[in-house]
């Protein structure tokens, strides 16, 4: 029964090891648990500075446990600290408040400035869209039934008579459920908007479809006005927050396109990075999206049943749209001035 | 499935900006769709609750005081099904609380941070990987007019969409893949005893030829043994190793010696492992 000499030394040696460095990894864990829960103001000066240095001294054990130590218990619970301080430390955690500030000022424009290709594909698709809707109505009445669904119609159609459709235009409609049905509206659209990002990954095929049938019901709906002679005064009843919503869902769609895109034609990149990189650009433009989807529903709301004035819809409409392009395309001269 | 086969096959490189490699483990279709019930549970209760008291404010209120409340409830479904998961996800801890409860979390594929945008994505697309052939379905349903072939087209719908993870090796859904993210596991593991610190009555040295009957996978598994404090498990290993080794073993000293032998194995091991020979198994040199 002889023992391989030295087996006790490395025993003792590695029992020290643990016992000599598992303060620091409990205080380590500790300091984890606390800024996980709250946010790191909670901690003191000296802890914050210390959570770095806490954080090396148990990559550099989990090291040598690796190299030295049999231990899988102790080795699983260093591997699983560091793991919980890499990300915490490495998850580049900015304030809400530089996020928010950020996506205003440059991540938001720069999505849509990115994206101008699918943008003006998407406007184009729009249009032709209504066109084709204008024409099929007018060919014949039957196809608005088709295009438009009843619930969306609100009593709207080719055989009403002028007043009926001059009364949704000027008068308070929906009356006291009013803001609920533009919660309403709002809701929709956005899913609508959703939907059409989402399945920009099928080859972008649903995006473009999605985009067509929106620019139809746009056609068909001008037709019946059109046919009464009320044309001017539905552009409108529509401009004061269509541009807005039109605009938005037109981006949703260019979003979708990207994804559908770069997902058949990846380029230099592989097919998994380029459609990364695409999703990430489309989701910050569909955050944006979001955004005007809610100004569209506050003007719908509050603006298309009190101001009355044709005129004054005509300019806030147009006012809106102005606003939009000039953020998008014009804001970033001004970033490049101020360095 | 790989998964069950071989659990190494979901451990992927990490190698921090220190140079650790810290071999994160991909979470598996299980985990990721128990992390997910629990979320849908918590949505749907939280749904229900709210709806409850707008109906019954609705009730005590006439219709025109109920407006306001009407906007906050439709605003608040649609928070409820858009919001939750990117809002937790883009937290402090990457993670819904139904993912919190399972142990696993949305990291980057690239190792750096996790950004809204991704958080964003990667969420967006749950919409047409669940939401949208469930919520068709139930219009239908409710309007009852879901024929059998609609039925059947939804669900497949969803259930490629679901098992899709099941299908690359990186158990990526379609949100993952476009948000350039996966779902990795971080447990929260405490530190327990040093086994070999643990001192037993039976004091047995053992031979430089008995300690080399083995190596360190079978070292693991002893030690998962003695974690485990199964008492006939641990007379069969003990009776096994006591075989190979030609040591008596009395079955009421299994783990005493079990124990002892882990301890003794384990330094002799790793005094090998400290002079440049990692023993793997019982059949390395």
């Amino acid at each position: 029964m002889t023992l391989p000499a030295g087996t006790d030394a490395v025993r003792q040696s590695l029992a020290s090891f643990r016992q000599e460095r598992e303060a620091d990894w409990k205080a380590f864990e500790a300091l984890l648990a606390r800024v996980e829960k709250r946010a790191p103001r909670a901690l003191s000066e000296d802890e914050l500075l210390s959570l770095p240095l806490l954080y090396r001294s148990a990559l550099s054990s989990l090291s040598v446990a690796r190299a030295t130590s049999l231990d899988s218990a102790l080795i699983a619970y260093l591997e699983a600290l560091c793991l919980r301080g890499y990300f915490y430390l490495y998850g580049a955690r900015r304030s809400l408040r530089t996020r928010v500030g950020d996506f205003f000022l440059r991540d938001w424009p720069a999505a849509i400035r990115d994206l101008w290709r699918e943008v003006w594909v998407s406007v184009g698709l729009t249009v032709v869209g209504a066109i084709a809707g204008y024409w099929l109505v007018a060919s014949d009445k039957h196809w608005y039934d088709a295009i438009i669904a009843p619930s969306l119609a609100g009593g709207r159609n080719p055989d009403s008579s002028a007043e009926t459709l001059r009364s949704v235009l000027y008068g308070d409609g929906g009356g006291h459920f009013l803001s609920g049905f533009a919660a309403y509206l709002f809701t929709h659209n956005t899913q609508v908007s959703i939907l059409a990002f989402a399945l920009g990954f099928a080859f972008a095929v649903p995006s473009v479809l999605i985009i067509l049938m929106n620019g139809c019901m746009l056609g068909a709906i001008f037709q019946i006005y059109a046919a009464k002679g009320l044309g001017f005064e539905l552009g409108g009843w529509l401009s004061i927050h269509g541009t807005t919503e039109l605009f938005a869902i037109a981006i949703a769609g260019a979003a979708g396109m990207r994804i559908g895109t770069s997902i058949a034609f990846p380029g230099e990149l592989t097919r998994m990075a380029a459609a990364a990189q695409a999703g990430r650009v489309a989701a910050t433009a569909m955050v944006g999206v979001a955004v005007m989807l809610l100004f569209a529903g506050l003007l719908e709301g509050i603006g298309r049943q009190t101001i009355t004035g044709d005129v004054a819809r005509y300019s806030i409409g147009g006012g809106m749209l102005t606003l939009w392009i000039c953020y998008f395309y014009l804001f970033r001269m001004v970033r490049h001035g101020n360095g | 499935m790989a998964t069950a086969r071989n659990p190494a096959a979901l451990v992927r490189p990490l190698v921090t900006p220190e140079g650790v490699d810290l071999r994160v483990k991909l979470a598996d279709a299980g985990t990721r769709a128990s992390g997910f019930l629990l979320d849908v549970v918590i949505i749907i209760v939280a749904a229900v609750v709210v709806s409850l008291v707008a109906i019954f404010g609705l009730g005590g209120l006439g219709v025109q005081e109920a407006e306001p409340l009407f906007i906050v409830w439709i605003i608040f479904i649609f928070l409820l099904r858009n919001v939750y998961f990117i809002a937790f996800e883009a937290g402090r801890r990457a993670a819904t609380p139904g993912k919190r409860m399972v142990g696993i979390l949305v990291a980057s594929r690239s190792g750096a941070g996790l950004t809204l945008d991704q958080v964003i994505a990667r969420n967006l697309m749950r919409e047409i990987e669940v939401f949208l052939p469930l919520s068709i379905l139930a219009a239908r349903g409710g309007a009852g007019v879901a024929d059998t072939l609609s039925t059947i087209f939804g669900l497949v719908w969803a259930l490629l969409f679901s098992v899709f993870p099941l299908f690359n090796r990186d158990r990526l859904r379609i949100g993952d893949l476009l948000a350039g993210t996966w779902v990795v596991e971080a447990p929260k593991v405490a530190l327990v005893e040093d086994l070999s610190l643990r001192k037993d009555r039976v004091a047995a040295r053992f031979s430089a030829a008995q300690l080399d009957a083995y190596g360190i996978a079978e070292l693991h598994k002893l030690e998962e043994v003695l974690r485990r404090d199964d008492y006939f498990a641990m007379k069969a290993v003990a009776e096994t190793i006591g075989r190979k080794i030609g040591a008596k073993v009395e079955p009421v000293d299994s783990k005493a010696f079990l124990t002892a032998y882990y301890g003794e194995l384990r330094a002799h091991l790793e005094r090998k492992l400290l002079l440049g020979n990692r023993k793997a198994d019982k059949y390395a040199r």
